[in-house]
């Protein structure tokens, strides 16, 4: 069950120009946090929409959540300012996150779509990693992936850190050398989670892809963060914050709208 | 919340327990709140608008914000009036609140099927809305335009068992001629307001966020405007008012009683916080204890205007 709670800063910085890692005391919210769910953070008093964040990772014994998130607007700009000891209002955790299968899994990440891949991989039996960036002064989270994962494969658009290319090219090189892989998990921009999930289905392997949309209640109710779904009865429009975010690759219309 | 104050309300012979319930569009058909707090501490729930054939919405984005609002253009997404009864009413009526089911027709016709429809499937009561900005044929033209905004009443009226409000639209010149149609018309009360149309662009993309470029606005930015409209109305019709419009405390609730309204609305207040229908009820009951009430309805069209 979803609630909302004050928690406690513990720690707030940047890990790039524009990425902040946040640290919060989050009690029993931490307890619930599944891989790939998110939370709806309160910012400021003057804003009226929460900013849906997704969990990086989750310390269960002390109760902590770890957020990284993008300072994109006014609401994440708030956030980054926020000093430790300070309270933050979170409403959480949402959404039907990954689904994470038995045996080894693949997850990919892109930019800002890298840190819930981070307690997904944790909570796999085992992982391997493959994610990219669009140069070495945005890579984030590797060595947190080190940490849980066989291997961690890194490209860039620009090659200043590791290869130069984009991040379906290793989905397919690490599904085609280890066949044990039993599923890919991603979550990035929509262009990159679709060549993923062409990579994926090329090599038969089952994917599941974390999409984004421009969110209201976060809970369901709202209905305007909608995603176009294939269904027996048809498209249809599912949402993201209640149905998602995670959805099967093989039922997001990517062509639409 | 204090209890020395009754806190009950009728709203056009529908009698709630207190007078705070929360605004079509906003809270669904109730189970995802249900989660956060028993729906039981509702005066009433004004469910998703319903239509007589299930509706897809429009194409995202659907929701932008702006100071103090946020703009939407979901474009009536819901199961359909039939999905409604079948899969929605039964679990809210294990609830111990007031159910007023919200609905838009593509014609006359349709309104007058819907109420009989959801008269005998025994809601409470039905909100018409004539006032949808986001959906292209119906919803917005009836509510501007008197002939028709009366032609859908007299229907709704006819094939309705249950107290008819009128949903009425802030986006008109003025609304108490609106507002006297629907009286005149045979509506036992009107509720007010729904959305006022907006825009918001991107300036780097110069593409409007909001996927149908235009939406309504809602939020504490429309709370004076409401207010105003509410105490417009009330001065010029004698029927009930339900009173709505970026309210999200007890302060902005009894604004709105003592500008007319019989029992008030909670909307995008939620999104922000969950619990803020229950907030807004005891704030309500706070102030009128403060104030030496009995009643709560003694705030209805109190104000003292200059």
């Amino acid at each position: 069950m979803p609630m909302t709670k004050d928690c406690i800063v513990l720690e707030n910085y940047p890990l790039t120009a524009a990425d902040y890692s946040m640290t919060v005391e989050a009690g029993e919210l931490a307890q619930q946090a599944r891989p790939g769910q998110f939370v709806h953070v309160k910012c400021g008093n003057g804003l009226l929409l929460r900013r849906p964040i997704s969990i990086c990772d989750v310390d269960t014994q002390h109760n902590t959540l770890l957020l990284v998130y993008q300072v994109k607007g006014e609401g994440t700009s708030w956030l980054a300012k926020l000093p430790k000891h300070h309270r933050v209002n979170l409403l959480g955790p949402l959404g039907h996150g990954f689904d994470i299968p038995k045996g080894k899994i693949l997850v990919v990440g892109g930019g800002i779509g890298v840190p819930p891949m981070v307690y997904t991989a944790r909570c796999a039996d085992a992982a391997v990693a493959a994610v990219g960036f669009r140069s070495q002064a945005q890579v984030l989270l590797t060595g947190e992936l080190e940490q849980c994962c066989e291997k961690v494969a890194v490209i860039s658009d620009d090659g200043s850190t590791g290869r130069k290319g984009f991040v379906n090219v290793l989905v397919k090189e690490l599904l085609a050398e280890d066949t044990s892989i039993a599923a890919v998990l991603a979550c990035g921009p929509k262009v990159m989670l679709k060549t993923v999930a062409d990579a994926s289905r090329e090599a038969g392997v089952p994917c599941q892809v974390s999409m984004e949309e421009r969110m209201g209640c976060g809970v369901g109710a709202c209905l305007v963060c909608a995603c176009q779904i294939e269904t027996p009865e048809g498209r249809q429009y599912h949402h993201v914050c209640q149905d998602g975010p995670v959805f099967r690759a093989e039922e997001v219309c990517w062509d639409a709208e | 919340m204090p209890n020395n104050v009754d806190m009950r309300v009728n709203l056009a012979g529908m009698e709630l327990k207190n007078p705070v319930v929360v605004a079509s569009g906003t809270f669904g058909f109730g189970r995802e709140y249900g989660q956060f707090f028993d729906l039981d501490e509702l005066g009433g729930i004004c469910v998703k608008g319903l239509t007589a054939q299930r509706r897809e919405g429009n194409p995202p984005p659907r929701i932008a914000e702006t100071p103090m609002g946020i703009l939407n253009s979901v474009g009536l997404q819901n199961p359909g009036v039939d999905g409604f009864i079948t899969h929605e009413l039964p679990e809210l009526k294990k609830h111990d609140l007031k159910i007023i089911a919200n609905i838009s027709g593509n014609t006359p016709e349709e309104y007058g099927e819907m109420c009989a429809k959801l008269s005998a499937a025994g809601v409470d009561m039905i909100e018409v809305n004539v006032s949808c900005p986001n959906v292209k044929a119906g919803g917005l033209q009836y509510g501007t335009v008197p002939e028709m905004t009366a032609e859908v009443t007299r229907l709704a009226k006819a094939n309705s068992t249950v107290p008819v409000l009128i949903k009425l639209s802030p986006n008109v010149t003025d609304i108490t001629v609106i507002a006297k149609a629907c009286e005149d018309a045979g509506a036992d009360g009107l509720s007010l307001i729904n959305t006022i149309r907006g825009m918001r662009i991107d300036v780097k993309t110069r593409r409007p966020i909001l996927h149908m470029n235009t939406g309504g606005l809602s939020g504490p930015a429309v709370l004076p405007v409401a207010v105003r409209m509410v105490w417009e109305v009330s001065n010029a019709v004698k029927i009930p008012i339900l009173g709505l419009g970026g309210i999200s405390s007890g302060e902005d609730a009894a604004q709105m009683m003592l500008a007319g309204a019989t029992a008030v609305a909670v909307g995008t207040a939620c999104f922000a916080d969950p619990y803020a229908p229950v907030k807004v009820r005891d704030g309500l009951a706070e102030i009128a204890e403060a104030q030496g009430l009995t009643h709560i309805s003694e705030l209805t069209g109190a104000v003292r205007p200059w």
